[in-house]
Order: structure tokens, then C-alpha cells, then sequence
């Protein structure tokens, strides 16, 4: 039975860092880029909906919404002035811009909210479900969790397959030269999916503080190098990639803290993705690129 | 050619950028520290209005008395109430007539809990013309500093270092108990009072403080009848999720989980606990401290969490400090502000006793002190009657308390 709470509470874990890695790995996919200030993003989100909901005592749903809002517009304007100037810079150039507006973003938090962690007053409010005679309990936090990737899963799959917009983005991360031939707007799609990746930054972070609620301007720092872990474990620009990798990064962490070590499970977490890069350089689902001369 | 003129300006731009950032970090910890030390000196002044008003006679000349804790940060509660603490202590002593005719002037510099910054906040300390530190607050940045004072012959007495390490130099005392007194008497608290049998600890094996508090515990706990059944920790890049460990804890049978932490992470493991409604008995020691002033925190989470501090507010001896402190600073003291309050007393006390002067220097006030210390007996808020060894230890007894309704209630 602990066993089984301790694989709940893993995937719960898991399937945020899923839905932070859904974003890392469709900007890497079609922009091309590795954006490092995407776990800034989930304490951006975080912090708006603390102050929504616990400074000013507003509906959680109008929370998580405000957080979404601001996320996307951030997203989208971080796009337009610091990456798409630097579209045909060289790819170190951007990552270095990434890391630059990685620091920006704490460092603002840092000034408006002080660096003294608060306590996140939690979104959810639904009771725990308990099984077995109370001796396995699931909180309403962990459920939510895991629904919410589910459905975002879905979503996603189904915007990328069924819409205009989604095979624009298909088309782009294929070949941009080409699809701009095909009278795709490059710039516009790349826009949307920094967009739709902040956007589900928001939702990690209010789910993130939810569980754990402690907040501070570091908060999304390492869910973040995690999440990027778990896109590239999972093989980076594949979304199903991002949401495996994620899960099972989260579940290892949480058993191996259980029946290895609670010191040693980061150095497991990263030992796992080590192994996982030597077999299959590429990730689990990730696709093998041959290059033509 | 273009290319290299504009690679030229790109790298004077970046450059002066540096420069710039520089400056800036400059004139503003400069500017800081001018509000301080011109507040510091505002304090002086009203406290001698007071004492003007009192029997007429001027102060002259005044001791500097650095103190140095995190005043923003994850610990800030602590380092804050350390500086108000001294901060009211001095002004106390400063409208009774001072230090053998002299002031107490207090600045208190920020050191963010950090080894680092906590020795640039004692340089910059020292700039000032620091006589005499109060601190530091936090044991790690103590243990960095404690190894500078020594060199300095400067006196150090911490309101709250409570490492080993933070004492072993001949000039430096504490207020506090330390970890391993903190350990051993946790250990015999929950023994004598019959409260568990079967403890859990969770400790942040990334902390000295966490650790040494823990090592004494277990060995400790055999002979008070205590059964350790799980032992888990944490470390300082994985502090936000305790469901593994409080599992294991509930697993295991635990009646009371023993947590030597920081109040930071204390109040996420209460808040996780709750949510898995596992209810054992959750006793801290003097990091647990703190615990009811985070910023939104559900203090009903925290009702019967015990402590091992030697102070409550709400205590009749404590009255006094209570009042003075809620009107100047809005809030309760937590046992860092009566530690501070504590440390500044002994100082004034020693000072007293050894017959120093402003006009001396750093280094003869330590040895002029030093052994006036072992000689003073101090009736402070955190112990009656409270003496100390060569050795820098406070020789007091430990007291419990249990939180009631959001409140401290000494047991």
C-alpha cells in the first residue's frame, strides 16, 4: 500500500514537470531554441495568482486565469524582444539571452516581493480520496494534478493534429525556409507557441505551489532544470516524449527517495538521464535525425 | 574594418555596463548603510532626550556594537528580530545612564544567512569602527565569522549561533544552547515527559545545524526510552516536498516527528502532513522559531507543535520587552529578538564589570572582556540567573513550549 502512495505521489510530481516540459520542448521543436527562462515563467504564474488569491482573497478560478494572462502576454513579449532578433544569431548567442532573461525575471520578483518564501494558499479545495480503508490516501491537489495533464495532453495532441495553426507549427519545426514558401507566417507561429508554452507555465506553477507551498522568486529554478531534464529524457521536441519523460522522471525521484535515499534522489534523478542519453542519444521518443550532406 | 569598430564598441559598451552595475551596487549598500547608521544614530539621540530628561547628564563618547544577521532572505525573521532585540536592549541601557558613562550605538548589517556575505557585512562592520559584534544570527555564517573575529581579537558574543564551532575561539560566547544541548535536551524533554516512544526525525542533512542537533538526539534517545523508527532527510535543492518523508514517518508508526529545521520548511511539512491527515505530535527546536510570522501561513496547521525555546512572549517576566517591542516594530518577539535583548544586557553588563571605554581599541576591549564575561550573572528573558564558562556556554535551563490558538504557551 505505501508503495502505491508513493507511485501516486510520483506521478503527481511527474506530471507537472510534464506540463512544464510540454513548453520547453515545443519552443525547442519549432523555434528551435532551449528557453532557459521557462521555469522563471511558473514562479511568474505562481506569484501572480498569490497575489490574486492569498494578498487579496480573489476566487481562485479568477487566480489561475489572471495567471495564465500574464504568463501569455510575458511569453509573448520576451519572444518579440529578446529571441526573435536573434533568430539567425547563433544558437549559443540565444541561450545566452535566455539564461540573461532567466536572471532578469528573478531578480524583478526578488525586487517586488522581497525574498522571504510565502506560504501559497492552495487552489484546490477538494478532500482527500481515500481507499483501502483509509490506509491509502490521495489528496485533492495529486488528483487534480494529474487530471489537468491528462486533459492538457489531449488538448494539445488535438490542437497540433486537427487545427490550421497546429500543422503551421508542424510544418515550421519540420522546415522553416519551406514553410515559409508555403505561405506560412513563421514569426506568428512561433509567437503562439511561446504563447501556449507560458500559458501552460502558468497552470505548472499554480499546480506546483498547490502541492508545495512554499513560493519564492527561485521556486521555478529547479522544477525547471528538471522539466528541461525530463523533455530530454523524454526526447526534446517530441510532445508524448515530454509527458513519458516527465512522469517517470517524477516517479523515479519520488521511489528512489522512498527506498534509496532521501539525500541521494537528485543524484539518482541525473544518473538515470546520463544512462538513458548513452543508449539513446536522442531520448526515449525522440526522433534520430540524419543528417544529409 | 566595420566589423571590428563596432565589436570595439559593443565590448566598451559592455564595459561601462559593468562599470555602471558596479557603481550602482555601491551607492546603494553605501546609501543603506548611511539610513542605518543615521537611524542607529536617531536612536541615540531620542535615548538621550530621554536620559536628558532624567537626571541631566550627558553621555559621552559611545561603544559601537555591530550586529549582523539576515535581515532579507528565507531567515529573515531571524536576523530582523535579532537587530530590534539589540536595538531595544541598547536603548534601554542608553536612557539608565550607558556603558560607564558612554552610549551603545547599534548598526546592524545584512549578512542573507550567507557565509560570505556574512563576513563582507563584518568588514563593512569593521569600516564603521565596530568595537564589539552581537552575532552573527545564523550558525553557518557564524562559523565564517567567528574565524575573522578571532584574528581581529574583536569580542563576539551570538544571540543565536548555535553550532559547536560558533563558540570554540576563546572570544566568542553565546547566548543560545547549542546544537548538541539542543539535541540531548529534546531527547530528555520527550523522554521525561513521557511524550513518544516511537520518533521520526526529518532533518536537512545539507544544514549543520539540522545535522548536529540530529546526531545528538539518536544518541541520546536509547537512554530516555525513545525507539527512532525512521530517520529521513532533505537537502538544501530539494526542500519543497516532504510526502515521501512524512510516509514514511506515518509508515513507520511515528507518534512524534522530531524536526530540527528552519521554520521555512517546517511549515510546508505541517502543511503537507495535514493534507495527508497524519497528526503526530510535532516538536522543534529553537529554528522552529519564527514559525507563526510566515507571510500567509494557516497558523491553525501549527496548534500543538512544540518547542524547545527559552522564551514566550507571553511569559509575565517577558511583559515589558512584549510591549515595547510590539509598539516599535508591530509584531511579537520570537526568542532571536530575547536572545539579542540578552546578549546586548551581557555585554553592557561585562563592559561594566571590566571597566572598558570607548576611546579603546577593538582588540583591548575583547581582552579586557573576556574574562569579565565568566564573572557576570545575567537575569535576561531567556534564563534566570544566567551564567557562562570560559568555554563561551551559557549555563541556563532549557524550557519547552507548545503552540496554543496561534499563540506560545510555556510549559
Amino acid at each position: 500500500m505505501s508503495f502505491l502512495s508513493y507511485f501516486i505521489n510520483g506521478i503527481s510530481l511527474g506530471s507537472i514537470y510534464a506540463i512544464i516540459a510540454l513548453g520547453y520542448t515545443m519552443v525547442y521543436g519549432i523555434a528551435k531554441m532551449l528557453n532557459f527562462a521557462h521555469g522563471d515563467i511558473i514562479m511568474v504564474g505562481a506569484f501572480a495568482t498569490f497575489t490574486v488569491v492569498s494578498t487579496n482573497g480573489g476566487n481562485p478560478i479568477v487566480g489561475i486565469l489572471a495567471a495564465v494572462l500574464v504568463c501569455t502576454v510575458l511569453g509573448v513579449t520576451i519572444e518579440r524582444v529578446a529571441y526573435r532578433p536573434l533568430r539567425g544569431a547563433s544558437p549559443l548567442a540565444v541561450l545566452i539571452t535566455a539564461i540573461g532573461v532567466s536572471y532578469l525575471l528573478q531578480n524583478v520578483a526578488l525586487l517586488i516581493f522581497g525574498s522571504n518564501s510565502k506560504q501559497f494558499t492552495s487552489v484546490v479545495n477538494i478532500p482527500a480520496l481515500k481507499l483501502a480503508d483509509g490506509q491509502l490516501s490521495i489528496s485533492g491537489v495529486t488528483m487534480v494534478t494529474i487530471a489537468s495533464c491528462i486533459v492538457i495532453m489531449i488538448v494539445l495532441t488535438t490542437f497540433i493534429n486537427k487545427t490550421k495553426m497546429g500543422q503551421a507549427m508542424l510544418a515550421v519545426s519540420e522546415d522553416k525556409g519551406a514553410a515559409t514558401l508555403m505561405g506560412i507566417d513563421v514569426n506568428r507561429t512561433i509567437a503562439v507557441t511561446f504563447a501556449i508554452g507560458s500559458a501552460l507555465a502558468a497552470i505548472a506553477g499554480v499546480l506546483l505551489c498547490s502541492a508545495y507551498p512554499s513560493l519564492t522568486p527561485y521556486t521555478g529554478s529547479m522544477p525547471g532544470i528538471k522539466a528541461f531534464v525530463a523533455a530530454v529524457f523524454g526526447g526534446i521536441g517530441s510532445i508524448p516524449g515530454a509527458m513519458i519523460g516527465g512522469i517517470i522522471l517524477g516517479v523515479i525521484e519520488n521511489l528512489s527517495k522512498a527506498y534509496i535515499s532521501s539525500q541521494l534522489s537528485d543524484a539518482i534523478v541525473f544518473s538515470v538521464l546520463i544512462i538513458v542519453l548513452l543508449v539513446r542519444p536522442t531520448g526515449i521518443l525522440g526522433k534520430t535525425i540524419h543528417e544529409k550532406v | 574594418m566595420k566589423k571590428v569598430i563596432s565589436l570595439g564598441l559593443v565590448a566598451a559598451m559592455a564595459g561601462s555596463l559593468v562599470a555602471c552595475g558596479g557603481n550602482s551596487a555601491e551607492t546603494t549598500t553605501a546609501a543603506a548603510g548611511e539610513t542605518k547608521a543615521a537611524e542607529a544614530g536617531e536612536t541615540a539621540a531620542e535615548a538621550e532626550k530621554t536620559e536628558g530628561a532624567g537626571d541631566g547628564a550627558a553621555l559621552e563618547g559611545s561603544f559601537k556594537v555591530g550586529v549582523i544577521g539576515p535581515l532579507t532572505g528565507d531567515a529573515a525573521a531571524y536576523g530582523l528580530a535579532v537587530q530590534h532585540g539589540a536595538e531595544i536592549a541598547a536603548e534601554e541601557i542608553n536612557a539608565a545612564g550607558g556603558i560607564n558613562g558612554a552610549s551603545i550605538e547599534i548598526q546592524a548589517q545584512d549578512d542573507e544567512a550567507d557565509p560570505e556575505k556574512s563576513v563582507n557585512a563584518y568588514n563593512t562592520l569593521k569600516d564603521w569602527g565596530m568595537q564589539m559584534l552581537v552575532g552573527t544570527t545564523t550558525s553557518g555564517a557564524c562559523i565564517a565569522v567567528a574565524a575573522e573575529t578571532v584574528n581581529d581579537n574583536m569580542f563576539q558574543i551570538t544571540p543565536s549561533g548555535s553550532a559547536v564551532e560558533c563558540v570554540s575561539n576563546p572570544n566568542a560566547f553565546r547566548v543560545c544552547f547549542s546544537d548538541p544541548d539542543q539535541g540531548t535536551a529534546s531527547a530528555q524533554y520527550i523522554g521525561e515527559n513521557k511524550m513518544a516512544t516511537k520518533v521520526a526525525i526529518i532533518y536537512d542533512s545539507s544544514s549543520v545545524y539540522s545535522d548536529g542537533i540530529r546526531e545528538t538526539f539518536v544518541s541520546e534517545a536509547p537512554s530516555q526510552g525513545i525507539e527512532i523508527v525512521a530517520s529521513e532527510a532533505f537537502t538544501a535543492d530539494n526542500k519543497t516536498d516532504f510526502s515521501v518523508q512524512l510516509d514514511k514517518a506515518k509508515e513507520a508508526g511515528a507518534e512524534l516527528v522530531f524536526l530540527p529545521i528552519y521554520y521555512q520548511e517546517a511549515s510546508i511539512i505541517l502543511k503537507q502532513a495535514a493534507d495527508k491527515e497524519f497528526q503526530p505530535i510535532f516538536f522543534g527546536v529553537d529554528g522552529m522559531d519564527g514559525i507563526l510570522s510566515v507571510e500567509n501561513f494557516d497558523t491553525s496547521l501549527a496548534e500543538g507543535v512544540m518547542l524547545l525555546t527559552p522564551f514566550a512572549a507571553d511569559a509575565e517576566d517577558a511583559k515589558g520587552f512584549t510591549t515595547k517591542y510590539v509598539d516599535a516594530y508591530g509584531e511579537t518577539p520570537n526568542q532571536f529578538a530575547a536572545d539579542a535583548y540578552d546578549a546586548v544586557y551581557a555585554v553592557a553588563e561585562a563592559a561594566k564589570v571590566a571597566g572598558i571605554t570607548p576611546d579603546m581599541s577593538s582588540s583591548d576591549i575583547c581582552d579586557a572582556l573576556v574574562p569579565a564575561m565568566t564573572q557576570i550573572t545575567i537575569d535576561g528573558l531567556t534564563g534566570t540567573g544566567t551564567t557562562w564558562n570560559e568555554a563561551g556556554e551559557p549555563n541556563k535551563d532549557p524550557k519547552a513550549v507548545k503552540i496554543v490558538g496561534g499563540k506560545y504557551e510555556m510549559q
